[in-house]
């Protein structure tokens, strides 16, 4: 177990290290940064200024060992834009971005997975073919229409939920069901693949032949080997949530990391879109390390 | 004579409609004895033994004119009572000991659950139980390997855990499907030996499928032989090997070598062709294509015969064919 975790984290680092040269890397081949900071109306002389003044002047390596030397220390400089620490702006918008994204997690995995095993154990039926039927119709669904069809009918007609703001949990509701929808499709069709794999499998074979309850069957000797692959694409899905969150905040005003990332980078302030995407990368990597790590609890063939 | 433990008469699986794996097999094993179902794979073997068990597979059928286990009518009984009959008083075992256990889970708590579930029993009370029928499979440091996975065992480890998780609630019928044909030969004969003493101490009734002759003949006290979804013949095992009378039996037996009776110069008996694939409502003799001495009348019903005492054999030919064949 103790080999099992240093490789994991050996491995989780150096990604790490990859996503940290990788995003000083992107933001330096956008164009030269000095013009356009500076703007349209600028002369040289102001480029010149400002390319000093942002020490951009100063040869790439030396940017960039400087970059990562801050960066580990949870430095990332100054927006050019916000005029206020780079840590603090993400450290304000992260929260919302994590409620979001947990709470869309949260709603995709108590659909997804009942759904799942229903489909599973009714194989071939009309019952799995009506879920399937949903996680197609969910797969083909735009988020941002989904989104504003829930604003139409839940807020204005119905008025059960707020249609945008962070002021209450009520607000994290609809772009939380939004969220979950675009992962829901994968969720399901795993679990139902893993249960009809696991319920076809000797093993389920032998559980019956000990006499064990139908629940018993189902919950503690499929589920548990199906949820495997689930719980990797779970993570995989809160990655892409917290990172592709960017349509939805936007539609429901919510100003996240996502909405942070999108104003940034259209006024190319690039310490923001550099920590961003770091921070995102890192929550990543953290969520696959989680991931792991629950699997090995899963399945104790991992373990070794 | 004493009621049998399990009577099974006039079983009939179907799977879909097409093909009818089992065609009216009939059997009955008494309390405390070995029976052996033999015969080629894909002869219906594993599916009767399923059929008994109410392991069937979704989609399959099941029809029987008797089907019980210790005087209870197990044809109508639902999922629910047939669970609680399952692991308690009737066990089974499987050809896949490297897949039956599940990898998830500790042997000691696959074994454990089998007595929580039908008895009820502490936790603490049923590891105990455990370690002691670990040690009684031949399992040393039972407490050890309780904390292991499945795929910590061997193979003949992983059997020997199934066959002590069977043996928990002390069963009065063991339904051990091929046990031993994944194992090693050595493994295998120490698993049948393991079962021949079990079922002595414990009054274990076992039924056993196997297709390998020569584990008949060591541990048997019946066989049934099986062709094609019917029960060809049956026969105490020593009355089975000296005077065999289906054909089917006898192309069996000649496929075995025996130490003294096969002579370096003459090749093995074989028997031509596969089991065919029968659909519902197939009339006659299922081995007619394959027999040397099928005749006309093999199309038409085939009568059950008796060949002796508790020796019946399913067949045109008379009883006493083969003396009148040899002596000709």
């Amino acid at each position: 177990m103790t080999r099992f975790l240093l490789r994991r984290l050996a491995v989780a680092l150096l990604v790490a290290m990859t996503v940290l040269t990788l995003s000083f890397m992107l933001t330096r081949l956008s164009g030269d940064l000095a013009i356009s900071i500076a703007g349209p109306n600028a002369t040289q002389e102001d480029v010149e200024l400002i390319r000093r003044a942002y020490g951009l002047d100063r040869p790439l390596t030396v940017q960039y060992f400087d970059w990562i030397g801050r960066a580990v220390l949870g430095d990332f400089g100054t927006s050019y834009f916000f005029r206020e620490r780079v840590s603090t702006l993400i450290g304000s918008r992260l929260p919302i971005t994590l409620t979001l994204g947990l709470v869309g997690l949260g709603i995709a995995l108590v659909v997804a997975i009942p759904l799942g095993i229903i489909a599973a154990v009714r194989e071939g039926s009309w019952v799995d073919r009506a879920v399937m039927l949903v996680a197609l119709v969910g797969q083909a669904m735009p988020s941002f229409w989904l989104g504003l069809l829930l604003m139409v009918v839940l807020g204005l007609q119905l008025q059960w939920l707020p249609i945008s703001g962070t002021g209450s949990w009520e607000h994290f509701v609809m772009p939380g069901i939004v969220l979950a929808f675009s992962a829901i499709p994968a969720l399901m069709r795993l679990t139902r693949s893993g249960m009809v794999e696991a319920l076809a499998s000797d093993y389920i074979r032998t559980a019956r032949a000990k006499g064990l309850t139908r629940l018993s069957i189902l919950a503690k000797h499929a589920l548990r080997n199906a949820a495997i692959p689930v719980v990797s694409i779970a993570a995989v899905q809160l990655g892409f949530m917290l990172g592709g969150s960017i349509v939805i905040e936007t539609v429901f005003a919510l100003h996240g990391v996502g909405f942070l990332a999108w104003e940034s980078i259209s006024k190319n302030d690039f310490p923001v879109v550099q920590a961003v995407v770091l921070v995102l990368a890192l929550i990543y990597i953290g969520l696959t390390l989680l991931a792991d790590l629950l699997n090995a609890v899963l399945d104790p063939r991992l373990r070794a | 004579m004493t009621a049998p433990l399990l009577d099974v008469r006039g079983l009939k699986v179907q799977f879909g409609g097409h093909t009818a794996a089992v065609r009216g097999a009939s059997l009955s094993l008494r309390k405390g004895e070995t029976h052996c179902l033999v015969g080629e794979s894909g002869c219906g073997k594993s599916v009767t033994a399923l059929a008994v068990m109410g392991l069937l597979a979704r989609g399959a059928r099941r029809q029987a004119e008797v089907l019980s286990f210790a005087g209870q009518d197990l044809r109508n009984l639902s999922e629910g009572r047939m669970s609680r009959l399952r692991g308690d008083r009737m066990a089974m075992i499987f050809q896949e000991p490297m897949t039956s256990l599940n990898p998830a889970y500790t042997v000691g708590s696959q074994m454990t659950e089998v007595l929580r579930r039908h008895r009820g029993t502490p936790r603490a009370q049923a590891v105990d139980r455990a370690a002691e029928l670990l040690g009684r499979v031949g399992i040393t440091a039972p407490g050890m390997r309780l904390g292991q996975f499945p795929h910590q065992l061997s193979g003949g480890l992983r059997q020997r855990v199934m066959i002590a998780m069977a043996l928990m609630c002390e069963p009065e019928l063991l339904v051990a499907d091929e046990p031993t044909t994944a194992l090693d030969v050595t493994v295998q004969a120490q698993i049948l030996r393991l079962l021949a003493a079990l079922q002595r101490e414990l009054g274990l009734g076992i039924l056993l499928i196997t297709h390998d002759l020569g584990i008949v003949a060591r541990i048997a006290d019946r066989v049934s032989v099986m062709y094609a979804g019917e029960v060809v013949e049956s026969a105490p095992t020593a009355q089975l090997f000296a005077a065999p009378r289906h054909p089917y039996t006898r192309g069996l037996l000649s496929c075995v070598p025996v130490p003294g009776k096969v002579r370096r110069d003459e090749p093995l008996g074989s028997i031509p062709g596969v089991v065919p694939r029968l659909p519902p409502g197939f009339q006659g003799c299922a081995f007619r294509d394959r027999c040397p001495h099928a005749a006309p009348a093999c199309a038409g019903p085939v009568p059950r015969q008796p060949a002796g005492p508790e020796h019946e054999f399913l067949c045109t030919l008379p009883p006493d064919w083969v003396r009148r064949a040899e002596a000709a």
